[in-house]
């Protein structure tokens, strides 16, 4: 997505990225980005809060407005419930590790299977 | 970047270790971005949405591809299966959670924007960065200049 923004952003469409992933986002580099510290899944809001939905998106708003330099990125003060899913995500341990081991093994194989199927493109697999 | 932020690149180079992989993947770098600025008010601007999750419907949930849909009424659902967002912690039962067409269309009704795009786009996530860049990303834009749209909010899962 955001060498999407990238993109439309040199053909002279203004661009804002609203997401949760803020190490990726600033890796590449994008116009504005809203960074939303929350799971990723609802960089718009927590479910079903319509209020922090619409007080987040005004902030979208707010920022297209008021950034005047390309890498702008702001943080909204919104949290999520608790802290649990910072250590919880793409988690590696003990308990995990030959599930995982036998996962990229059967992932290997479906990519083989795509590919002599013709398939253009590999489907891909939801891995957390 | 804080200290308590996600490290999601080095976290997904490390699950992906532990599933047997040996190239991490790269993801792209650049020092600079792109800049634009507004050409008008805000409140005159015709603006887009642009999302990573697929519609909700056989072609969505079969082809990865970009897809255009109706930005009213909302769908009441979107396909998500395939993306990794954090199934273990939320759901995207709530569209508006990450596609926010009916936040928009508030904004337009309440003079914020001149108006909400009246569709939107899927953009399928990809490892090759060239699919991106030669392909999906031109089809975007010139589904948004056919649509004469100011500004896109662009809302990766």
């Amino acid at each position: 997505m955001s060498l999407l923004a990238r993109h439309l952003e040199s053909n002279g469409i203004i661009t804002l990225i609203i997401g949760s992933a803020i190490d990726i986002v600033e890796h590449c580099g994008v116009p504005r980005y809203l960074h939303n510290d929350f799971p990723l899944g609802n960089p718009c809001g927590i479910p079903n809060n319509q209020a922090m939905q619409l007080e987040i998106i005004q902030a979208g708003l707010i920022l297209i407005e008021k950034a005047d330099q390309a890498r702008t990125t702001q943080r909204t003060l919104h949290c999520w419930k608790d802290e649990v899913w910072r250590k919880d995500y793409a988690l590696v341990d003990d308990s995990n590790a030959e599930e995982l081991r036998l996962r990229g093994e059967r992932r290997r194989q479906q990519q083989v299977d795509d590919k002599t199927a013709g398939k253009p493109r590999a489907a891909m697999i939801s891995d957390t | 970047m804080k200290e308590n932020d996600v490290l999601y690149m080095q976290r997904t180079r490390d699950f992906y270790r532990a599933q047997g992989y040996t190239n991490d993947y790269t993801w792209a770098h650049n020092d600079d971005a792109p800049f634009s600025t507004l050409r008008k008010p805000l409140s005159e601007c015709k603006v887009a949405v642009v999302t990573t999750a697929m519609p909700d419907s056989a072609a969505g949930r079969a082809q990865r591809q970009v897809h255009s849909c109706a930005s009213l009424p909302v769908p009441s659902s979107m396909y998500t299966d395939e993306l990794s967002w954090h199934k273990t912690m939320t759901h995207t039962n709530d569209v508006a959670s990450f596609l926010p067409l009916a936040q928009l269309k508030r904004c337009e009704e309440e003079g914020l924007i001149g108006e909400l795009g009246d569709r939107f786009h899927c953009i399928p996530t990809e490892y090759s960065q060239r699919n991106t860049l030669e392909n999906d990303a031109p089809e975007i834009l010139a589904r948004c200049q056919q649509d004469a749209v100011d500004v896109a909010i662009l809302v990766p899962l």
